[in-house]
C-alpha cells in the first residue's frame, strides 16, 4: 500500500482493512451453503482464509513496511509449514499407489 | 553500594540517549529491529506449534471425511461467524493501539486496549457458550461423548428438523477425531487467547503509567505481532471447522 513510506499504516487504512475482512468473513460463511463441484468449497474457503491472513500480515502486523529480515522470517514459517503439509500429504496420497493392503489398513 | 550501582546505571543510561536504550545497542532503531525480528521468530515456532495439528486434521478430514462433514454441521455457524468478526475488530483496537503508541497518547493507548480485552472476552464468552452446547450434546471426547446422535438422530427431536441421515456407527465412531481436534485446536487459540488477555491487563497498567512514548513502545508493538497472529489463526480455524460441506 505505502511501500517507500516507512511509517505504521494510519487509522484510515485500517478501517479499510478491517471492514473488508468482516465482509470477507461474511463471503467466506455465506458461500459455503453453495454446493459447488468437488473440493471447490474447500478450495474456496481457503483461500479467502489466505487473502485475509495476508490483509492482517501485511497490514495490521506492518509486514509490507517491515524489514527484509522480518519479511524473511515470516516466509520462512510459512516455508516450513508447507514443507511439512506437503511432504505428510505425498505420503499419505502415495500409499495406496505402492501398496493398496497398507491405505485400506489406515482407513479402518 | 546499591545505591552506587544505581546511580552509575542512570549516568549510563543518559549517556546513551534514552532511558529505553539497552547498552548493548547502538541506538533504539537497532533495539526495535532486534526486538521485532525476535518476535517474528516466537511467533514462526507457533506457525509450526499451530501447523502440527493443522497437519493432522488435514489428513483425519480425507481419511474420514463423512465423519467431519457430520460432525461440523453440529457447530453453530451464526456463533462462528460472530465470534469471527468479534476477533477481527480485536485486532482493528490493537492496530489502534499500536498507532496511538506510535502517536504517543497515552489515553488513547489506554482506551483501545481495554477495547481489546473487553472483545477478547467476549470472544471467549461465546466459545464458552459453544463449549457448553457440546458438553450438553456429549461430544467431548474422553469426558462426556456418545455417537447416539448420529447413529440414532430421531432421538434428539430438538433441532432434528432437517433430518439428517443415521450414520454408519463406523463412521460415527470417526467423529471422535474431529471433535478431538476440535477442541484441541479451538482450545489451544482460546488459551493463547487467555494468556494475552493477561499481558494486556500489565500493558494497560503500564500504559496508564505513562511507560511507553512515541519513539519506545516496542512491546505494545510486539504484543500486537501476537494478538494479530492468534487472529490469523482463528481466521483458518473458522472454515476449516465450521465451514465443511454445509451446503449438504
Amino acid at each position: 500500500m505505502a511501500a517507500h513510506v516507512h511509517h505504521a499504516p494510519n487509522p484510515k487504512t485500517y478501517l479499510l482493512v478491517w471492514l473488508f475482512l468482516i465482509i470477507m468473513t461474511g463471503v467466506t460463511a455465506a458461500v459455503a451453503y453453495i454446493d459447488m463441484p468437488g473440493p471447490l468449497n474447500a478450495i474456496v474457503a481457503l483461500v479467502i482464509a489466505v487473502i485475509k491472513a495476508l490483509a492482517v500480515a501485511l497490514i495490521f502486523m506492518h509486514l509490507w513496511v517491515s524489514s527484509r529480515l522480518t519479511k524473511l522470517t515470516a516466509i520462512a514459517g510459512m516455508f516450513f509449514l508447507g514443507i511439512m503439509l506437503t511432504l505428510v500429504s505425498i505420503d499419505y496420497i502415495s500409499r495406496s499407489w505402492i501398496a493398496p493392503s497398507i491405505f485400506t489398513y489406515f482407513r479402518h | 553500594m546499591p545505591m552506587d550501582s544505581h546511580t552509575m546505571t542512570v549516568d549510563h543510561m543518559q549517556e546513551a540517549g534514552h532511558p529505553a536504550l539497552k547498552p548493548y545497542f547502538d541506538d533504539l532503531a537497532q533495539q526495535r529491529d532486534a526486538s521485532t525480528f525476535g518476535m517474528w521468530v516466537f511467533l514462526l515456532t507457533e506457525i509450526m506449534f499451530f501447523g502440527g495439528m493443522f497437519c493432522a486434521y488435514l489428513i483425519f478430514r480425507n481419511l474420514y471425511h463423512d465423519a467431519f462433514v457430520a460432525a461440523s454441521n453440529t457447530l453453530d455457524v451464526v456463533l462462528g461467524t460472530i465470534n469471527t468478526a468479534v476477533l477481527i475488530c480485536s485486532s482493528l483496537t490493537m492496530a489502534m493501539a499500536v498507532w496511538s503508541a506510535h502517536m504517543g497518547r497515552r489515553l488513547m493507548i489506554v482506551v483501545f486496549l481495554i477495547a481489546t480485552v473487553l472483545l477478547g472476552l467476549v470472544f471467549l464468552s461465546i466459545k464458552g457458550v459453544e463449549y457448553k452446547e457440546k458438553w450438553d450434546s456429549h461430544h467431548v471426547p474422553g469426558l462426556n461423548f456418545s455417537t447416539d446422535a448420529f447413529t440414532h438422530p430421531e432421538k434428539s427431536q430438538g433441532e432434528g428438523e432437517l433430518g439428517h441421515p443415521a450414520l454408519p456407527s463406523d463412521v460415527a465412531q470417526h467423529t471422535v477425531i474431529y471433535f478431538g481436534l476440535y477442541f484441541c485446536l479451538t482450545g489451544m487459540h482460546a488459551l493463547h487467547m487467555i494468556i494475552g488477555i493477561g499481558i494486556l491487563c500489565f500493558l494497560i497498567r503500564f500504559a496508564w503509567d505513562g511507560h511507553y512514548t512515541a519513539d519506545h513502545y516496542t512491546m505494545i508493538e510486539n504484543f500486537g505481532l501476537y494478538w494479530h497472529f492468534v487472529d490469523i489463526i482463528w481466521i483458518f480455524l473458522f472454515p476449516l471447522l465450521y465451514l465443511i460441506s454445509r451446503h449438504r
